[in-house]
Order: C-alpha cells, then structure tokens, then sequence
C-alpha cells in the first residue's frame, strides 16, 4: 500500500500529460479538481481513469468514475479499490 | 443457406438504421455505404462529388481532398457509425457527440470522384468516450490516412 504522499506522486504522473493549466498544477493539493482547475477536458478524464486502472490493477465502475472529480476523491477511490481487491 | 441469407438481411436493415441516425446532412454527410458493422470496427466508403463545397477553395484551381475532411470521413465511418451501433440496444431517441482528439497521418491526396474506404478499430469504449484506430484507402487499395481518432457518445433522453 502506497503512504499518501507516494499515492499523490502516482497521481500527478498519471494526471501530468492531460493538464491544460501548468501553474494550478504546481500546486497539487486534494482539494484540486480535474476540470475547474486542471482545464482537463471530461475525454480526457476517461483516460486518467483508465490510466488508473492499469496502474492500480483496479477496475473503476461508473459509480466510482462519477466521484472521480478532484485529486482527494481519486485517492479515496483508488484507495477503495484496493482495499476491495486485498 | 437460408439462415445465412437471413442474417445478411438482418446485417443490411441493421445498417440502414444506424445511417437513418448519423446526426449528418448534406454537404457535410459523408458516408455512402457500410460494408461491415460489428461490435469491434466498421467498414464504409465515400465517394467525393466532383462539386463538394471545399474543392471551390481548397486549392485555388487545383482541387484537393482537404485533410480536415478526410479525418471528418474517417471520424463519421470510423467511430460515430460504431458508437451508434454500440449504443443500439439504449439508443432511444438521440445522441449527444463530440469529437475529442484526433491524431492522423496522410499518405496520399485524393481528388474530386474517387471513392475511399475506411477501416476502423475499436480501441476502448468506456465512460461514453469511444476511441479507435482509424485508416482509409482509395480504390486503388493504397493508404491514404491513418490514425486514432476519439469522441464522447451518450444517448440523450427526452425530460
């Protein structure tokens, strides 16, 4: 199990090639949302999801990619998943 | 025999109907015929009307197929004929598209009446955005474009 420093890093990484707004994302927190403040597009949300899937081992159902908003709910969905999956 | 013949009718009635519901018209409908529908690609052609809107300026009296079209032709055959045959069992009125990315490649110009068939794969169709592998051939059998192209399909539902 990643600590949440680590599972932050992951997420960056994979959020990293969709971001339209360089500077909101220097600065990360949970409370950052994917569309409002990354400028990520919701096609390009799929892609993260997807990219979480494959770098989890999670599937992600369409409940789960509803909350998937900010980079806090993807944590607690990710983290969800692989409690699920232990 | 007769199975077979029967499934070949079911195949060409199902196609009428996902052109009945491209959200095309003309001059900007752009597939002719499907050969081939499953759940993993399409297979349709398009032949280019010597008198299409776009050779008047694309180029000044040197009319060129232009890219922008053939991606669109590659997008309608490719990937919005699939998304609505994916979406046929909840398709109940009308859907709402949008292409989302494009990454294509060109080999070779087409010019005013030639015919070209697009092939497409189905890469992921996941949280209504459908992705696929896309190429077109002129009727000589050569590559003219290829790429992956994406859009968001979802069927829209009357209030």
């Amino acid at each position: 199990m990643q600590t949440k420093d680590e599972l932050i890093t992951t997420l960056k990484k994979i959020v990293k090639p969709y971001v339209q707004d360089e500077q909101a994302f220097e600065h990360v927190t949970e409370q950052t949302d994917f569309i409002n403040d990354l400028k990520i597009n919701s096609a390009n949300l799929v892609d993260i999801a997807l990219d979480v899937e494959e770098e989890f081992d999670i599937v992600i159902d369409n409940e789960a990619m509803e909350q998937m908003l900010t980079v806090g709910s993807s944590m607690d969905v990710i983290n969800k998943k692989l409690a699920e999956k232990a | 025999m007769v199975a077979n013949i029967f499934n070949k009718l079911i195949h060409l009635q199902n196609f009428t109907s996902i052109l009945e519901k491209l959200p095309y018209s003309p001059p900007f409908l752009f597939v002719d015929t499907l050969q081939h529908v499953d759940e993993n690609g399409t297979e349709g052609s398009y032949t280019f009307p010597d008198d299409s809107f776009f050779y008047l300026g694309h180029f000044k009296q040197a009319p060129v197929t232009p890219g922008v079209i053939l991606t669109e032709v590659m997008a309608q055959i490719g990937v919005v004929c699939l998304g609505i045959f994916l979406l046929s069992d909840t398709l109940t009125s009308n859907i709402a598209i949008a292409m989302t990315g494009t990454q294509v490649d060109f080999y070779k110009p087409v010019f005013p009446g030639e015919t070209v068939t697009v092939r497409s794969t189905k890469e992921y169709f996941r949280f209504n955005k459908l992705s696929c592998k896309v190429e077109m051939l002129n009727s000589r059998g050569e590559l003219v474009c290829r790429g992956t192209i994406s859009g968001m399909m979802k069927p829209t539902t009357h209030a």
